[in-house]
């Protein structure tokens, strides 16, 4: 790993990781072009290996990755048995199956093209793509950091959104600790009814954990009361939630194709000033503080920017129909690698030094995670 | 500091209460310990202190509790969490944060202190229990003594008067519960906080404490005093404390060192007498029970085991010894065949333990994990013993008859999570015997178990190795494998560092000498039963 050229070892504001991984995804989800899809996975991987910490959350890349794979498999069997084919080189021919009239659009079996596989796989390696993004960001920012930087107003929503992130592999772990006890009383392991058995000691287990977490954050302070009341609290969450509900609709009236930009931006505007102001009131009142708030400086800007840099190349190239942004898969052609989204693509890899490095854990100096029989 | 006013109190649906009129005063900076059997009522105890009872678990509370003059009735935990700092049973449980320094912080950004203050916090408190290379490591990384070591300082970073902790170092092999104690020790001489801990291993922490409070449960009154005076008539001591009474000593010692000034005479009176050796009864020449050839299972990229090869024959009682994380678990596993072999062979009854399927494995080998709880599923005791029967293939009541001998006072209509950590130890324990494997494993079977219950354990550990059962145990606890063990191995990051007799292992150790072979050294003895049987043969 070497050093950033911009600032010493420290992790990012995860904001920054979330807003530039969102701005890849953004990008991807604006192309068709399956060697820009590859670009912009590799830009995400290139960043991931620089600067993922060494944490359990920082693993969960390689996860996705194999996600993106089953993704696009799905993708081509669907298209194989239910899709309509188009185009003329047929490559196999399945046995048809004739359905009733009211399922006239719905096509099982028959002609398998290259043609409409090509668009299949194109369609899914696009997904593929958008949810790499997500876990690049995944990987790169832990869920708690986050959880630091989201306002006062939605603390406590976020809070057990964390906490349910934090069981899911928990409930793994404990899936595994009842398929071993089971296996020491001679039953069996697998099947339905092993499952079956088995469901009921993991769910008594994860709600035994969750209390006793509860009772823990309980007596650690967690939702002592400040100095407004509960009405004017919950009003405060619900304006904000009303305002990231209509930056939603405007971001995705913004970057969705066909849609009106003069929708779009109004909306854009009018939600992100509701929730700015929801913030400010509440963060009056608040009485937690943050312990070494991740500061919003030259990096984070570097590292967003690029990101959002990338969507709006993207965004505007298709609006603008810059060739070879679309690669049509009838007839097949070779995809072409268009000059602007590739220098778009440049500018999102800059992260993997702008981004300072991390400070180091040391990791020769681990020791094993003990694991239970 | 604390002042309980006549309390009593009374969970929902109990027609008993807990605790009943339960009068004390715990004064400014002192090292208070809570002693009592399983289910006597100590978690409730420790969990008043903080309003975690009645306000969290439901129940009723009457009489009045005031922590530095705040009632806790009208305080619900959140508020009291400037005041009393509460580390839980299971540190891991309740955690929050990702990282040491985030998790240390946690606190005090719920009590919304200024961040240049909890800045200093961290700091200190990274010092203070010696944290500071650990600051941001994320804390599944940690061993379970640094994880109890940042439970500890996250509490800390508070400031909290009053520091409650329950059962500390059960869960710790000896070494990390010294560091672990070391740094209470700390806590209450420099920085004057008032510490109610309870724990079982009476043998590591009676020297710290400034009083002992007695739960003894069933509604009987609580009493408290000095250690010496309590101890001199407790039903339940560390060894040191039972020799002492043994051979009569006054005042009594509950220090290895004070014992060792007054043990000259009892040493003396001891020699020309030889510790009995221990005799394995089965027969020597029959067929190994397990065997295992340099045998390696890897994690991923570390090796928890590495080279080993050992042999478990009938009527043995091993001790598996060794650091937390040092393979003990793994290698227990491994001759149950719930892990894969890296390399090597492992030999469970002349088989392979993965090929092992069903009903065979039941009547070939048994573990105990070490969370017996894990084992259990059943809605009652009784459906749990006729489900065990039924996954044995043995005659219908086997279980419930074994279980009677080990545990005669478990009801059968009890719910098996409203059972005493000692009792879900001993069902576990009978689900696993009604099948009478010859190979029995325990993985950390003392871990919350009180003196009462653990010498039914060793009783029953003691006849089944009659019986030619051959069993091995992980575990933590020196004088358990002093007391029962005939043979010691001790792992050290996967590897074989020591296999033998157990005088013979032990004995060289000072991390696994039991507290009479320190006091009695450079004599061999081990426990305090063998010191009355020597001493009832001079008299004699």
């Amino acid at each position: 790993m070497t050093g950033s050229l911009f600032a010493l070892p420290r992790s990012l504001h995860p904001a920054a990781w979330w807003i530039w991984a969102l701005g890849l995804a953004a990008a991807a989800s604006r192309t068709t072009n399956p060697l820009l899809l590859a670009l912009i996975i590799a830009v995400a991987a290139l960043v991931v290996s620089a600067r993922k910490p060494d944490a359990p959350w920082g693993r969960s890349f390689k996860f996705f990755l194999r996600l993106g794979v089953a993704v696009i498999v799905i993708r081509v069997g669907v298209q194989v048995i239910f899709g309509a084919a188009f185009g003329t080189t047929v490559l196999l021919n399945l046995p048809g199956v004739t359905l009733p009239s009211w399922l006239a659009g719905v096509r099982l079996g028959g002609d398998i093209t290259f043609e409409s596989l090509l668009l299949a796989c194109y369609d899914g390696l696009r997904l593929a793509t958008i949810l790499i993004c997500v876990g690049a960001a995944n990987s790169l920012a832990s869920p708690s950091r986050l959880l630091k930087s989201v306002p006062a107003a939605l603390y406590e929503f976020g809070v057990s959104v964390v906490v349910a992130m934090t069981f899911t592999p928990q409930l793994v772990a404990d899936v595994d600790r009842v398929r071993t006890a089971r296996r020491l009383r001679g039953r069996p392991t697998s099947g339905i009814r092993a499952i079956a058995g088995s469901a009921m000691p993991v769910f008594e287990g994860a709600l035994e954990k969750s209390v006793t977490l509860a009772a823990a954050m309980d007596s650690r302070g967690y939702g002592r009361r400040g100095s407004i009341s509960s009405s004017t609290r919950r009003a405060n969450s619900a304006l904000l939630l009303t305002g990231l509900v209509a930056a939603c609709i405007g971001t995705y009236a913004l970057i969705a194709a066909g849609s009106p930009v003069a929708l779009g931006l109004p909306l854009l505007v009018v939600g992100v000033s509701v929730c700015l102001l929801s913030i400010t009131l509440s963060a009056r009142a608040a009485v937690r503080t943050k312990y070494r708030p991740d500061p919003w400086a030259l990096p984070e800007v570097l590292v967003a920017g690029a990101g959002v840099f990338l969507a709006v190349i993207f965004v505007s190239a298709a609006w603008l129909s810059v060739a070879g942004l679309d690669t049509p898969s009838n007839p097949p052609t070779w995809p072409a690698l268009p000059l602007l989204p590739l220098i778009g693509l440049v500018i999102a890899a800059t992260p993997a030094f702008t981004a300072p490095a991390l400070p180091r854990t040391n990791i020769s100096q681990l020791p094993r995670i003990e694991v239970a029989a | 500091m604390i002042n309980f006013e006549c309390v009593s109190i009374t969970y929902p649906g109990a027609t008993e209460p807990v605790l009943a009129e339960v009068n004390l005063q715990i004064p400014e900076g002192e090292l208070v310990l809570v002693v009592g059997r399983t289910g006597s009522g100590k978690t409730t105890l420790l969990r008043a202190i903080n309003g975690l009872v009645p306000h969290f678990t439901g129940g009723t509370l009457t009489g009045r509790i005031l922590v530095d003059g705040r009632d806790t009735a009208a305080n619900p935990p959140r508020e009291l969490a400037d005041l009393v700092g509460v580390v839980p049973q299971d540190p891991m449980s309740g955690f929050v944060a990702d990282t040491v320094e985030e998790e240390l912080a946690y606190g005090m950004e719920c009590l919304g202190l200024a961040p240049d203050v909890m800045r200093r916090r961290v700091e200190e408190t990274l010092d203070l229990l010696g944290l500071a290379d650990l600051r941001n490591r994320p804390l599944l990384s940690l061993s379970a003594g640094q994880r109890q070591r940042v439970a500890i300082g996250s509490v800390l970073t508070s400031h909290p008067k009053v520091l409650v902790l329950d059962e500390p170092t059960s869960a710790l092999d000896p070494g990390a519960a010294e560091d672990v104690l070391a740094a209470l020790q700390r806590l209450v001489h420099d920085l004057n906080v008032t510490v109610v801990m309870a724990e079982h291993r009476l043998e590591r922490v009676v020297q710290y404490a400034d009083r002992i409070l007695i739960v003894p449960g069933d509604g009987a009154p609580v009493s408290s005093g000095t250690p010496s005076d309590m101890m001199g008539n407790s039903p339940i001591a560390p060894p040191v404390v039972e020799l002492g009474r043994l051979a009569g000593w006054q005042p009594l010692p509950l220090t290895i060192r004070d014992a060792r000034r007054a043990a000259g005479p009892l040493r003396e009176l001891l020699t020309g007498h030889v510790a009995p050796l221990r005799i394995i009864k089965g027969a020597r020449d029959a067929t190994p029970l397990t065997i295992t050839d340099k045998l390696t299972v890897r994690y991923g990229a570390v090796a928890a085991l590495r080279n080993v090869s050992t042999t478990i024959n009938r009527g043995e009682i091993v001790a598996l010894m060794g650091r937390n994380g040092a393979g003990k678990s793994t290698l227990l596993s491994t001759m149950v065949g719930l892990r894969p072999t890296s390399s090597g062979v492992v030999r469970t009854n002349g088989k392979d333990p993965r090929e092992i399927k069903g009903p065979e494995l039941v009547h070939s080998v048994g573990l105990v994990p070490q969370d017996p709880g894990d084992l259990l599923e059943a809605s009652t005791v009784a459906g749990e013993c006729r489900s065990s029967d039924h996954d044995a293939g043995v005659e219908p009541g086997t279980t419930r008859a074994v279980l009677a001998l080990l545990a005669p006072e478990v009801m059968d209509g009890t719910h098996p999570r409203d059972l005493s950590e000692g009792q879900r130890l001993l069902l576990a324990l009978a689900i696993v015997l009604a099948a009478r494997p010859p190979l029995l494993l325990l993985d950390e079977p003392t871990r919350g178990l009180d003196y009462p219950t653990k010498a039914r354990l060793v009783k029953v550990l003691r006849e089944l190795a009659a019986a030619g059962h051959g069993i091995v145990l992980a575990t933590h606890d020196v004088e358990l494998a002093a007391e029962v063990a005939t043979r010691v191995i001790v792992l050290a990051d996967g590897e074989v560092v020591a296999d033998g007799p157990t005088q013979a292992v032990v004995l060289a150790s000072p991390m696994f000498a039991p507290q009479v072979a320190k006091i009695l050294a450079p004599e061999d003895w081990l426990t305090v039963s063998e010191v009355r049987a020597a001493m009832t043969e001079q008299v004699g």
